[in-house]
């Protein structure tokens, strides 16, 4: 009954995960005292080396953002400063920010001791610190992403739990939908549900963004294939459980199908929508991008795209640096929760 | 709750004819997918034998008009047929998908094959490389890279190629592994026969299997990634027919004309659908061989 999971075309990045090859190594299980402290040490070990990995892609971030800078062709200071290259007190704070006086070699270590305390640099076009801009449109596009993902997660867990029953006309009508909203371009969803329910039938009005209802469309628009997405995760999941010995040996205690589902199956299957989650939620930041454009709302995607669009370096630099750490720290924290969770990791046996 | 009976948990013959039926389902859409993308292709490139009008001819006095006899899928703002324009967009998106696939077809390929035949320091430098290349997500891998090479269909390409590499070198690296142990590997390695000759004429023609798969279930990505660019204005400039481009026209004028915002859409989407499931079956064939 396993089948392939089909990833969103939307999204590849989604299908790289980082899980420590160390997983596999831990096989043995013992309940002798000296096996159970080796097997705590195993999970801090794990632990340790999902954290350190964090680390080091951050750095590497910040590290290929420094070399892309230094490798454009032209002057450096120009390429920072766009249309203000030739202000001559701008070029001096800038040359005396960056360090570009100095060797290569401490330019780089300034900056990596600049990025991490948070200063971005200066946006030309909008003349302002790029982290303040940053702070000032983080809460509209983190309130787009967090609703967005908490109905994704809902969504997902009610189609998944629905469609396991054995219901095959439900679960083929399901099928076809998914294979809709994980093929259709996001965006184009976005334009769809704007004109139906927003144009055509008046229900939902985008034109003040502040309100509630100006924010149903957008998050409809990002959780349904998201949450389509994590329910064939899901589902696929607990169809696995139920094949398993221990959904017959709950049936004969007399549960239902859908209790087994809900209390056996389901935990099951929570796994790997944990670190699907994770991926999915540090990726939201940097996929509302999009939809906020779609629906016209302010946010990163707009001073993201007019900043593509005028060649605004620093400010692009930056929004890439806060959207790559959101989807670090999300992923890294679904994967150490899983590493938490699971008991047959805890114990050290192969999951 | 259809069925309550544990029996039918676990009876195989049931599941047997449920997978016949599936797989007979699976085939009539696979033949759908399949002339979808016929189509799209012969538009792609021949056009003019789809339509006879002109995608770039405006007319202002048939403004928005919704979809008629004469225009099978309306107009748009400036009047030129949205069918028209529709057709003549499936070039962009299949050049643009097309070589962003290729050029991560091509890179991960060599990366691949570096880090599974050559030496385990080059090994764990690919390794990490590409370990960064994820940590970014991959419609900001392409903004950024737009930022500092310009808009352009070229610098799109690249773009949306970049993003796809990792997957690739994936595959390709541990398809590498498994062929570079295998029995003729080793057979031809008591031959004497030099390493590098092993690795290009035994191990990468065993290691490249997949990727024919990949390639086609990246392509329905590489097409949404390069509509959605589009979308925002960095892909090809108006007047350009293409899909992203018209969605985005569409967006202000949605309350008067819907059909340009709709039908654009479902070309793409019915063209991302059809690589998807094409690719899928595919994928199908290719595990069935083992």
């Amino acid at each position: 009954m396993t089948r392939k999971v089909v990833q969103p075309t939307w999204s590849y990045h989604l299908e790289h995960r980082w899980l420590p090859a160390e997983a596999e190594l831990v096989s043995v299980v013992s309940d002798s005292e000296r096996d159970r402290r080796h097997r705590t040490w195993a999970v801090w070990r794990l632990i340790g080396l999902r954290l350190a990995q964090a680390v080091f892609v951050l750095w590497a971030a910040i590290t290929v953002t420094f070399v892309a800078v230094h490798l454009m062709p032209g002057d450096t200071v120009s390429l920072l400063l766009g249309e203000n290259r030739n202000d001559e007190v701008l070029r001096a704070s800038t040359i005396s920010r960056w360090g570009l006086d100095q060797p290569i070699w401490l330019q780089y270590l300034i900056y990596l001791r600049r990025i991490p305390s948070g200063d971005l640099g200066t946006s030309y076009t909008l003349r302002k610190p790029v982290g303040e801009l940053i702070g000032e449109l983080m809460a509209p596009t983190f309130q787009l992403a967090a609703t967005a993902l908490v109905c994704a997660i809902l969504i997902g867990f009610l189609i998944a739990y629905a469609t396991t029953g054995r219901t095959p006309l439900l679960r083929s009508i399901v099928n076809t939908l998914e294979l809709v909203f994980l093929s259709a371009p996001p965006f184009w969803i976005g334009i769809v549900l704007l004109a139906v329910f927003s144009f055509k039938l008046g229900w939902f009005s985008v034109i003040d963004y502040t309100s509630w209802e100006s924010l149903v469309l957008p998050v409809a628009a990002i959780a349904l294939p998201m949450g389509f997405y994590l329910a064939q995760v899901l589902r696929d999941g607990i169809d696995r459980a139920l094949e398993q010995p221990f959904s017959l040996t709950a049936r004969t205690r007399g549960l239902t199908w859908g209790q087994v589902r809900s209390h056996h199956a389901l935990r099951h299957a929570a796994l790997p929508a944990i670190s699907l989650i994770g991926l999915i939620a540090g990726g939201l930041l940097g996929g509302a991008v999009i939809t906020e454009t779609v629906f016209a709302r302010p946010g990163l995607g707009q001073i993201a795209v007019s900043g593509v669009q005028v060649k605004d370096i620093p400010l692009i630099l930056g929004i890439a640096l806060v959207t790559t750490f959101a989807y670090v720290v999300a992923s890294t924290a679904a994967d150490l929760v899983g590493i938490l969770l699971d008991p047959r990791l805890r114990a050290g046996q192969k999951a | 709750m259809a069925t309550t009976d544990v029996e039918s948990a676990t009876v195989p013959a049931a599941r047997v004819r449920s997978r016949a039926a599936r797989w007979a389902s699976w085939r009539w859409s696979v033949v759908l997918a399949g002339l979808l993308l016929g189509l799209a292709v012969v538009a792609a490139v021949w056009p003019s034998l789809l339509t006879p009008i002109d995608p770039l001819r405006a007319d202002p006095l048939q403004s928005n008009l919704p979809p008629s006899a004469q225009h099978w899928a309306g107009t748009d703002l400036q009047g030129r047929d949205l069918l028209a324009r529709i057709v003549y967009g499936a070039r962009y998106s299949l050049v643009i998908g097309l070589g962003a696939v290729l050029v991560s077809v091509l890179v991960g390929t060599v990366l691949g094959l570096l880090a599974g035949a050559g030496p385990s320091w080059l090994d764990q430098l690919i390794s990490r490389a590409i370990d960064i290349l994820c940590a970014f997500p991959s419609v900001l891998l392409a903004l950024v890279f737009i930022a500092f090479t310009g808009p352009g269909v070229p610098n799109l390409i690249l773009a949306l190629g970049l993003g796809g590499i990792p997957s690739f070198a994936r595959v390709v690296r541990s398809q590498v592994f498994v062929a570079r142990t295998s029995g003729y590997a080793e057979q031809a390695r008591t031959y004497a026969v030099p390493a590098w000759r092993i690795v290009l004429r035994h191990v990468l023609p065993n290691a490249l299997g997949p990727l024919p798969i990949l390639a086609t279930l990246g392509l329905g990505g590489a097409i949404v990634g390069s509509s959605g660019l589009s979308f925002l204005g960095l892909g090809p400039q108006p007047p350009a027919a293409e899909w992203g481009l018209m969605l985005s026209d569409s967006r202000n004028y949605l309350r008067v004309a819907w059909w340009t915002g709709v039908f654009p859409g479902v070309a793409l989407t019915a063209v991302v659908i059809s690589a998807t499931v094409v690719g899928r079956w595919l994928q199908r064939r290719y595990e069935r061989r083992f």
